[in-house]
């Protein structure tokens, strides 16, 4: 059995609590507080507590999903990223840059975000970018 | 916020208002009780009776969206008495002319009639946390989510100005974000008018700067914000991008949303869960969880800290970062970036405040910013000694009264929030065996009067309905909110509160009152 702690952050409120990820055998098994952790000092909330819970969820997307009349069919990476790119692209010749828009997230790294505002920014020459914080 | 988590335990006075911290944020509540055991009194203004306001020394029950009438109250009667910092206000703050006249304008009386506090109350809080060493100020969307939000910020900034109450250790405003990433997609720039580190789209110098680094033709003219482009499906905007968000649960008036979700000619959503928004995509990318990357979060005391990466994601599923390089390479982009820290170097170059930030330096403690170079320590606090801007300024708030208030149709005031168990959406909580076994069912609370006028019992259907839609959720019969009030939690998809709440915005931050709005409760059909 392979068993390892990963020392990492908690994905829920901005409070930030530093957090031990138990791994079994490529499994998140168990969520622990962390007491190095400047933030909580070892300690966690019951969503901390549970932070592991949703990660191995059998309801988690594992597939890219194209919407064909009212369902969804499985498609290969390689088609869905060239999709998107031709749908935007079109779209902005069609109806102008202006026409595309994003939302990044507030549950998403910094290195995500960043990239994301990049993406619209620099890909369509505007700045229809936003996240939903106000929440 | 100013100053850091483990401050408040050394404050003198914490006044909270908007927001119930024992419930949404439950281990900065363990520094406030730390701060009441070392002889600190806490005051809670909400206008329910919520569990961080049982734990406190003083309750004040307002009337919803009063907020600016109380602080004025209070402001007036620190000026009043001379209780002041007369000698802060001199050496480091402008405006206070005209800020004076605007609280001269107010009366004790005036504000206790508007907020429903008895003037002799409003005036021990006023002096409580003017005369207190050091006091701090702790906030959440009680506050925010307004439509005067940004006047009620102003109004906390302007009170703590005027007893100097900023820029040491222990005082300062706590404004505390919701989600574990809010303070990092603002810093990163995800807002429609800035870069990252704030730098506004529309200077030229800047986007200079941008247009040299990106090798890229950058617009000048702000964005649209989530609202606005929700609002502009199908006409302005064709084309969107969606990333880890689920405005179908989350933005106020939702049935409206889901229409506007439907307008859209390519919709794009990355998720990890088929979400109430993913439903309506074209094309759905499955994306990866916090246990499935590497990068960093930054927390509300404006800490980066890292996310490390413990298992790979299932399926096929990608790490977001790697889907965004790949897309942004199939847009011409060169996004060759070879891992987030890769990332994290561009930011170091093109936002100064995070210059400092490598992630060398944050495997232990973390780092706050402004840290401009690998020098730095990083902020603890900040404004000590001077203002990032140089002087404080005093603005003059402006008052608004919610948009909706209860009527003859609608009798009942609406507010929504949070509860401890679940977050957000609920896309993850209630996924969570432990977490929906505290709570699983959508419910409203209700006061005991008001449930016996209904004839409702703990756990019987109630209908909720407003101009914009209906729900029906239990009856939870409490005490906690006044007569003729219901709160309603928003994570629940089945009952989404956000069916009701009223899409009115503030002006300036864009951001919903989903604090207010007005509906009518019946007994349901169970
Ligand atoms: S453990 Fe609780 S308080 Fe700490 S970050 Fe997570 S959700 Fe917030």
């Amino acid at each position: 059995m392979d068993c390892r702690f990963v020392r990492t952050t908690c994905p829920f409120c901005g409070t930030g609590c530093g957090m031990l990820l138990k791994v079994v055998d490529g499994r998140v098994v168990d969520t622990l507080p962390d007491r190095e952790s400047v933030v909580g000092r070892g300690h966690l909330c019951i969503k901390g507590w549970s932070a592991h819970e949703f990660v191995h969820h059998p309801d988690r997307l594992t597939h890219p999903l194209v919407k064909k009349g009212d369902s969804f069919e499985r498609i290969s990476w390689e088609e869905a990223i060239s999709l998107a790119a031709e749908k935007f692209r079109g779209i902005a010749e069609q109806y102008g840059n202006d026409a595309i828009g994003g939302f990044s997230s507030a549950k998403c790294t910094n290195e995500e975000n960043y990239l994301f505002q990049k993406l619209i920014r620099a890909g369509f020459q505007n700045n229809n970018v936003d996240h939903c914080a106000r929440l | 916020m100013t100053n850091s988590i483990t401050d408040l335990a050394g404050s003198k006075c914490i006044f909270i208002i908007g927001s119930n911290a024992a419930e949404s944020h439950p281990i900065i509540m363990g520094e406030i009780y730390k701060a009441m055991d070392a002889g600190g009194v806490v005051i809670v203004v909400d206008p329910r009776r919520t569990a961080v306001a049982e734990n406190a020394h003083i309750h004040l029950a307002i009337e919803p969206g009063t907020d600016i009438p109380l602080l004025a109250g209070m402001m007036r009667h620190i000026m009043d008495e001379g209780l002041y910092n007369a000698e802060f206000i001199e050496e480091r703050v402008e405006g206070f002319e005209e800020f004076r006249k605007f609280v001269e304008g107010w009366t004790v009386e005036e504000a206790s009639r508007q907020c429903g506090i008895e003037p002799s109350m409003i005036r021990r809080v006023a002096e409580i946390y003017a005369k207190a060493d050091e006091s701090a100020v702790v906030y959440c969307m009680g506050i925010t989510q307004h439509v005067c939000g940004s006047d009620n910020v102003i109004a906390l900034c302007d009170l703590t100005m005027l007893c100097g109450h900023v820029g040491t250790e222990h005082s300062g405003l706590y404004p505390l974000r919701g989600q574990n990433n809010v303070q990092g997609a603002c810093d990163m720039g995800a807002l429609p008018n800035v870069y990252p580190a704030y730098q506004p789209v529309a200077d030229p110098d800047i986007r200079a700067k941008f247009e040299e680094a990106w090798g890229r033709p950058l617009s000048d003219k702000p964005g649209l914000t989530v609202v606005e482009m929700v609002r502009s499906a199908g006409s302005k905007i064709r084309g969107l991008f969606i990333m880890a968000e689920n405005p179908a649960l989350s933005e106020p008036d939702v049935n409206h949303v889901v229409e506007s979700l439907r307008k859209f000619d390519f919709l794009v959503v990355q998720d990890i869960f088929m979400s109430e928004t993913a439903r309506f995509a074209d094309l759905v990318l499955p994306g990866s969880s916090f246990a499935e990357k590497d990068g960093t979060f930054t927390n509300t005391e404006r800490r980066f800290q890292l996310v490390r990466k413990a298992v790979d994601p299932p399926g096929s599923a990608k790490d977001d970062f790697s889907i965004l390089c790949l897309l942004g390479n199939a847009l011409g982009l060169n996004f060759n970036y070879e891992s987030p820290a890769d990332v994290m170097s561009e930011i170091n170059r093109l936002a100064p405040p995070y210059g400092g930030i490598t992630y060398d330096r944050l495997e232990r403690q973390g780092l706050q910013w402004p840290c401009p170079n690998e020098e730095h320590p990083g902020t603890r606090f900040l404004h000590q000694g001077r203002f990032t801007r140089g002087k404080g300024l005093f603005v003059v708030p402006n008052h608004v009264a919610p948009k909706e208030l209860p009527d003859e149709d609608y009798p009942w005031y609406l507010s929504t929030g949070r509860m401890f168990a679940h977050y957000h959406t609920g896309t993850l909580t209630r996924r969570a065996k432990q977490l929906d076994r505290e709570v699983s069912r959508p419910y409203g609370e209700i006061n005991s009067e008001d449930a016996a006028k209904l004839g409702v019992g703990e756990g019987g259907a109630i209908r909720v309905t407003s101009r914009r839609g209906s729900i029906v959720v239990d009856a939870k019969i409490t005490d906690r909110v006044r007569k003729g009030s219901i709160f309603i939690p928003f994570h629940f998809a089945e009952a989404r509160a956000n069916i009701l709440t009223n899409p009115a915005l503030d002006p300036r931050s864009k951001t919903p009152e989903y604090k207010v709005c007005a509906v009518r409760v019946e007994k349901g059909e169970s």
